[in-house]
């Protein structure tokens, strides 16, 4: 990659390093150690502290847009491939173990401290349709604003002003979840929690779901989101030293080809 | 309305509520309507603009409920050039948008002022909501809530935080009062009960100048807005 | 080739593609191995070989690490087909097949890498791997299709991933998961009972001055460009005819890399 590098990254290592800014007090406390920090990091899949930070991250009332967009059920209700609760469970638990376990792992390894640049090179190669591309872009422009203000970092910052349009919402999820001192499985939790739980809840304002159905999915799906988060995290690991191949690439065929065609809709009720 | 403690949040800049552009100067003013569905928001929004837009430079943030409607009604009547006009889409939830998550809003706002040069006035209309459904002080700088006298005359005397703290209560389409049995004295009766000191415009946009106590309230306020201290 | 643990193959095929310097493509490399063999099919006047991936056995099974590699050198010009689908099978062990191709693409060389598609059998359990490096003039035209078990029977097992790289950076990286073990294969998100899946790339440095526009080519099929200068045609289907039909459709509708225009057999 010689000349291509981006970020400032340390060969062969893929570790970001950005120079401590101004406001020493929001740097990460407990999060995924830096290189040279001292080996009091918690070990992967250790219980991480600041479980309380990762309510607020992984709340949908936490405001970065989330509020706005389906995750595919839009497209997907009007395709009749969800009408019901069974359907939803299906849908949902396919977009978790596909892009939720990308994305938990481009969250996970940004939180343990790889390139971000890199990662969101490597998210643009896992996307293949420009309007799921946009929309993560977007939703991680978003999520940087409220994370800056929430738990400011010069590392936030440097993406920011490295990235003006947004970066990709996973990796900007991992780097957020960094600021707040979450370790690299709970910001694999805040996205592959995402992932499932954003259709959910707009299935209920698209076919008037009982909300309690809809939350009953997520409760079924919850075991596999702990799966799911564990093995975002060791990629997540293993990329600081093997790079983005080593991330998972699940993929979705028809989330990518509904969001093309939802993208064109003049009418829609979500923006995604 | 700016009661920073800068010690608190040291990073407030990227609140969209900042008075402040990056470089120091002073941004547009930010003026957010909103109002029950049918009240006259859009037709008022194009109403402003016709009358503004020779002294101010405007752009238009829509929030329509599952449209884009509301833009596209700005960009038939031809009130802005569309790429002063933006629409955010809101999951169904306007007042979700301008109130609890208003983080695609400021997006919006930002590229406007971004993409169309410095602007004077950027108005954020809300979709049509219920009677709650008021405006973050982190979007905008002032808020107008529009109801219309069809929409019953009881709604100023049952209140609500749109109604009793919007900066301007506009009352519209005054001139169907008569068909729809609204008294408008007992409006504006209820309405000074509710809102004390704050003002309210009775307004019919089908008149010449309907929208002219609207207008010059915009002035207002944009004039103490640019008067402050940067 | 190597036989381990009974049954199991280890098998590794080889090709390389010269340009011979008279404006034609040598083979110097050919080399079948296991259950490919490699033929070459016919010489077309455009400087173009053709080669025939020939699945002598029904591979691959259980147990089987089966490779292919091809590399075309600069300026060379291959085109890669298989005689038949591949079918994956279960084997005797109860271990997964794995199966990797890997492709390189040097500068001003063009590869067609168009194999008939892979089915997954009930009860196989197979892991596909496609890596492919491409140099910054290289051009690719890649078919990849998958057909969910054979007539009426459900899948196996199947994991499939494309890995392309063009210039040292990553183009497109996506692996496929269907079948038991693939939690939600077959729900909305995924499949949606569609039973079968392909992609079509088409990477030509043309693209970055004229990129394709996202296009719907049907309920279930799209193309759409990446990030960079490539298009990608994303389809699933009911069968394995429309899933081709739908692809070559994306490949055609616009111009691309060469003088090659893909025809489907009737």
């Amino acid at each position: 990659m010689d000349d291509t590098v981006v970020g400032n990254r340390s060969s062969p290592s893929y570790r970001w390093e950005v120079p401590p800014g101004r406001n020493g007090w929001a740097q990460p406390t407990h999060g995924p150690a830096p290189a040279n920090a001292p080996a009091s990091a918690p070990a992967v899949g250790a219980v991480a502290p600041g479980t309380a930070a990762l309510l607020i991250l992984a709340d949908g009332r936490f405001p970065a847009g989330g509020h706005a967009h389906s995750g595919g059920a839009e497209a997907a209700v009007k395709a009749g491939r969800i009408h019901d609760a069974v359907t939803l469970e299906a849908f949902c638990r396919g977009r978790l173990h596909t892009a939720g376990l990308t994305a938990a792992a481009l969250a996970a390894a940004a939180a343990a401290g790889v390139d971000p640049l890199v990662l969101d090179e490597a998210a643009d190669a896992r996307t293949p349709v420009p309007a799921l591309r946009t929309t993560a872009r977007r939703l991680g422009r978003q999520l940087m604003r409220a994370a800056r203000a929430t738990w400011p970092s010069p590392e936030l910052d440097a993406l920011a002003a490295a990235r003006p349009r947004g970066a990709h919402q996973p990796v900007v999820q991992g780097l957020a979840a960094r600021a707040a001192g979450l370790d690299p499985r709970a910001a694999a939790y805040a996205a592959a929690y995402e992932s499932a739980g954003g259709p959910a809840s707009a299935a209920v304002r698209l076919l008037s779901l009982d909300p309690f159905d809809a939350t009953t999915v997520l409760a079924r799906l919850a075991p596999e989101m702990d799966r799911i988060a564990a093995r975002a995290a060791e990629a997540g690991h293993r990329a600081l030293d093997e790079g983005p191949g080593a991330l998972p690439a699940a993929a979705a065929p028809l989330l990518d080809i509904a969001a093309e065609q939802h993208a064109a809709w003049p009418v829609r009720l979500f923006a995604s | 309305m700016h009661l920073d403690h800068p010690e608190t949040y040291p990073q407030r800049h990227t609140h969209g509520a900042d008075p402040r552009r990056p470089d120091g100067t002073r941004r547009a003013l930010r003026i957010g309507l909103g109002g029950p569905v049918g009240s006259g928001k859009t037709a008022t929004v194009a109403a402003l603009c016709r009358a503004l837009r020779d002294e101010l430079s405007i752009a238009v943030v829509t929030n329509d409920i599952y449209t884009r409607e509301d833009a596209e009604f700005l960009l038939r009547n031809a009130v802005l050039p569309a790429e002063r006009i933006s629409a955010v889409e809101t999951g169904a939830c306007p007042h979700t948008a301008i109130r609890d998550d208003i983080s695609a809003n400021l997006e919006a706002v930002e590229d406007l002022e971004e993409g169309v040069g410095p602007l004077d006035l950027i108005l954020v209309e809300s979709g049509g909501d219920n009677l709650t459904a008021t405006f973050s002080k982190g979007l905008v700088d002032a808020q107008v809530f529009v109801i219309d006298v069809a929409g019953g005359d009881d709604i100023p005397r049952k209140g609500g935080p749109g109604v009793t703290t919007a900066d301007l209560l506009v009352v519209n389409k005054t001139d169907l009062a008569p068909y729809v049995g609204s008294d408008l004295e007992r409006m504006a009766r209820d309405a000074k009960e509710q809102r004390g000191d704050l003002p309210v415009a009775f307004t019919s946009l089908v008149a010449p100048e309907g929208v002219r106590p609207i207008a010059d309230w915009v002035r207002e306020r944009l004039a103490a807005w640019t008067a402050a201290p940067a | 080739m190597t036989h381990t643990g009974g049954t199991a193959v280890r098998a590794t095929a080889r090709l390389v593609a010269e340009a011979d310097g008279r404006g034609g493509t040598a083979l110097p490399v050919l080399a079948g191995d296991g259950p490919l063999a490699l033929r070459r099919t016919r010489a077309t006047g455009d400087g173009e070989a053709c080669v025939t991936v020939v699945g002598a056995m029904s591979a691959p099974l259980g147990g089987d690490h089966i490779a292919l590699t091809a590399d075309v050198g600069p300026g060379a010009r291959l085109r890669v087909g298989s005689a038949a689908a591949t079918l994956a099978l279960p084997g005797r062990s109860a271990e997964p097949a794995h199966y990797a191709i890997r492709l390189t693409v040097a500068d001003g060389a063009t590869l067609h890498w168009l194999p008939e598609p892979l089915i997954s059998a009930h009860g196989s359990d197979l892991r596909m791997t496609t890596t492919v490096e491409l140099a910054p003039t290289a051009r690719l035209v890649l078919r990849e299709e998958q057909i969910l078990g054979r007539f009426g029977e459900p899948p196996g097992a199947l994991t499939s991933r494309l890995t392309v790289h063009r210039a040292g950076r990553p183009l497109l990286d996506q692996e496929l998961s269907y079948g038991p073990g693939a939690p939600g294969w077959d729900g909305g998100a995924v499949l949606g009972g569609h039973r079968a899946a392909g992609q079509l790339l088409v990477v030509d440095p043309a693209y970055d001055s004229d990129p394709v526009q996202p296009r719907l080519l049907s309920d279930t099929a799209v193309i759409t460009p990446l990030t960079g200068p490539a298009a990608l045609v994303s389809a699933v289907a009911t069968d394995g005819l429309r899933l081709r039909r739908m692809l070559d459709e994306g490949l055609n509708s616009r111009p691309r890399p060469g003088r090659c225009r893909v025809r489907t057999p009737a």
